[in-house]
């Protein structure tokens, strides 16, 4: 048997094709001065629709409105407090792994939506391929200096998804490291990337996120960027394959240019512990006001699950662990460079 | 035969054993008096006054046919000579006990108390410990070192005897509305120093359902290494809310030179043993306890909720305060707007 052969003879690759690539239809590329104009009112005459409404109805409506509008902000006053007494108190509860689902709907992801919805303006195609019970790996792109992809993407499953799902991110262990940011990370449902921790929170049904590429993905030069980096041993296909969870390929487009990485000062970073120092147009020369993102236009795309329980026996075979890593990491690129097309204008609506 | 029951646990486990009809003789071995509070439990108790020194003796003349080993302390006591003593007691107490055990021919059971102590504390731990996990890094506290040397002579044990059950308990911190430990009169302060920027998961077990599972464990047969915890978790920050206390966050370094400066002054008991918990966290799974022992510890909110029913005393912020503050601002907007409404509507006729 020639190694071709016995490589196509073994599981999770024999049937593995990469998806055709589809036509691909421009979702951007008008500059915002170069946008039609919307028709005002739906197409309906402004006038017409004045005419139409009769007068005293109009000023019922207004009181209406406005005794709504107070109830509204009864509304949210009472549950602001109540919140706030729920959290001096200590009347809420948080997983074994630190995970606070009412710190995260209430606090974390409204700030992270303004970012999500109207800094990056991100699409999400494909979501109908996660899940929407029991345990999933989500497996994405890294990319952008700081990782804010990890956190568009959780934005975009509790938003987007039908059963409105938690992912639970596993982080190196730099982050867990720090102080401040480490609780930050648990209490946002992340946790160490390690086979134990990734097993139990699979075990549990829960939809877990991870980033093989690490700090090679955030950390790379803008000339490499949507070039996937390696990934690792494949520690993320055994986890997945000893509890038969399916695996989710993700391809983020956009995070790249939030901010581009013109050079990386590595004995700066050697000395402050870090795994990179980058330079980019506005850090570190305008300080804190570097730290903003540029405003890309952003893609995500969750591709077909690929279904793992057949293969629980095989997860020590480092061949089959290889293969299937190699299948998703292709996947990915070939996703990218679709979404790519879809997109001639990373900084266009 | 019991050690240590010139303390809390070992008295309250030989009162109950004595009362069980099924264990004959119990025999109490401690080189200190019981202090008054504790004789009346141990009426039933034939006490030996002796250290572990002279346990070889005692063992093999009295031919026992379990030995439960609680004579373990957690924290040095300033006034029984510090340090000193506790690795004394600990280490080469249980040393000699296990010595003498290994030639006692009618020996069946030996059951040790241990501690959750016994994983360390690293920044790579996974967040939920299983009795298979191995410590990544040595721990910093003395307790800490001193569980992993006691456990190391079990094991040893264990090898030259496999004829005896041994089961080892590992203990979450105890926690009641009555029990005394460093970390109940930590808990007691009205104004608590944490570490800053992070926020540990903490679990205790109620010392009723300790005491439960070391009865059961002495009286049954279960061999083996087991988690002792309630389910669940507490961050240190909602404990310390549900206690109705303030918490004052400090570095890192300045809350352990803060310890060390209180512990010299005898006032505080915080040693590394606490920082390292409170900076690192420690949560285990209790699922094979409850397999083997068929009895479910409360959950560690329920026995922190009994702890807090206990020490009312001190408390700063309790929920029912907190619940009353927030009706008084809702009853003081609504009073406001109905001010401001009667004042409109005599203008607007």
């Amino acid at each position: 048997m020639t190694q071709d052969k016995y490589h196509a003879a073994l599981p999770g690759h024999a049937d593995f094709e990469l998806p055709a690539p589809r036509p691909a239809k421009p979702l951007n590329g008008n500059r915002p001065g170069r946008r039609r104009a919307l028709p005002a009112a739906n197409g309906h005459n402004q006038a017409q629709i004045e005419a139409a409404a009769p007068e005293p109805a109009k000023e019922l409506d207004q009181v209406d409105k406005e005794l709504d509008q107070i109830d509204i902000w009864d509304q949210r006053v009472a549950n602001g407090l109540a919140f706030l007494r729920r959290r001096l108190a200590g009347a809420y509860e948080v997983d074994d792994f630190g995970f606070d689902p009412e710190l995260n709907d209430t606090i974390f992801h409204p700030m992270l939506r303004v970012l999500y919805r109207d800094w990056f303006r991100t699409e999400v195609f494909g979501i109908e391929n996660v899940p929407e019970v029991g345990s999933g790996l989500v497996v994405g792109n890294h990319s952008g200096t700081l990782a804010l992809d990890a956190l568009m993407l959780t934005v975009a499953l509790r938003d987007q998804h039908p059963a409105d799902r938690h992912l639970r991110l596993l982080g190196a262990d730099l982050v867990f490291r720090m102080p401040v940011l480490s609780e930050l990370a648990r209490k946002a449902g992340a946790t160490v990337a390690c086979n134990p921790d990734a097993e139990r929170l699979m075990t549990d049904g829960e939809l877990v996120g991870v980033f093989p590429e690490g700090f090679k993905g955030i950390g790379k030069r803008f000339s490499e960027r949507y070039k996937l980096q390696r990934f690792g041993r494949g520690g993320f296909v055994s986890a997945a394959l000893r509890t038969g969870t399916p695996i989710v390929p993700v391809a983020i487009v956009g995070a790249e240019e939030i901010y581009p990485i013109l050079a990386d000062l590595k004995p700066l970073a050697r000395l402050l512990g870090m795994p990179y120092f980058p330079v980019t147009p506005t850090f570190p020369w305008l300080g804190p006001l570097g730290l903003v993102p540029l405003p890309s236009k952003w893609l995500i795309e969750f591709c077909p699950p690929i279904p793992t329980a057949h293969l629980t026996e095989s997860a020590d075979d480092p061949m089959v662990v290889y293969n299937l890593a190699d299948q998703v990491r292709e996947t990915i690129q070939a996703t990218l460079h679709s979404l790519l097309e879809k997109r001639p204008d990373p900084f266009g609506l | 035969m019991v050690t240590g029951v010139s303390r809390f646990l070992g008295a309250r486990v030989a009162a109950r054993l004595a009362a069980d009809p099924r264990v004959d003789r119990v025999i109490g071995l401690d080189p200190l008096d019981p202090p008054p509070a504790l004789a009346g439990l141990l009426a039933d108790v034939e006490l030996i006054q002796a250290d572990a020194r002279a346990a070889s003796g005692v063992i093999a003349e009295l031919g026992a046919e379990a030995v439960v080993h609680l004579a373990v302390t957690s924290a040095p006591d300033p006034h029984g000579g510090g340090r000193a003593a506790m690795k004394e007691q600990n280490v080469i107490g249980t040393m000699q006990l296990l010595a003498a055990a290994q030639g006692a021919g009618r020996l069946r059971k030996l059951v040790v108390r241990s501690s959750t102590a016994a994983y360390g504390a690293s920044f790579r731990d996974p967040a939920v410990f299983t009795e298979d996990t191995e410590p990544r890094a040595v721990p910093r506290g003395s307790f800490a070192r001193d569980i992993l040397d006691i456990e190391g002579y079990v094991r040893g044990f264990r090898r030259r005897r496999p004829g005896v059950a041994a089961t080892v308990l590992r203990f979450a911190p105890f926690i009641s509305s009555t029990a005394e430990t460093s970390l109940t009169r930590y808990f007691a302060q009205p104004l608590i120093p944490t570490v800053l920027g992070r926020d540990a998961r903490l679990q205790f077990v109620h010392v009723d359902d300790a005491l439960e599972i070391l009865h059961r464990s002495v009286v049954e047969d279960h061999p083996g290494t087991f988690n002792v915890a309630g389910a669940g978790v507490l961050a240190l920050s909602q404990a310390v809310r549900r206690a109705g206390r303030i918490s004052l966050p400090l570095p890192e370094g300045t809350l352990s030179s803060f310890a060390a400066l209180a512990r010299s002054a005898g006032i505080g008991q915080i040693g590394l043993d606490q920082i390292d918990l409170f900076v690192h966290g420690r949560v285990v799974d209790t699922g094979r306890l409850v397999k083997e022992f068929g009895f479910t510890p409360r959950t560690t909110a329920a026995a922190f909720d009994d702890f807090v029913r206990g020490h009312h005393a001190g408390q700063a912020l309790n929920a029912d305060r907190l619940a009353a503050a927030e009706r008084a601002i809702l009853d003081g907007i609504r009073r406001v707007r109905a001010a401001a409404t009667q004042e409109q509507e005599p203008a607007s006729p």
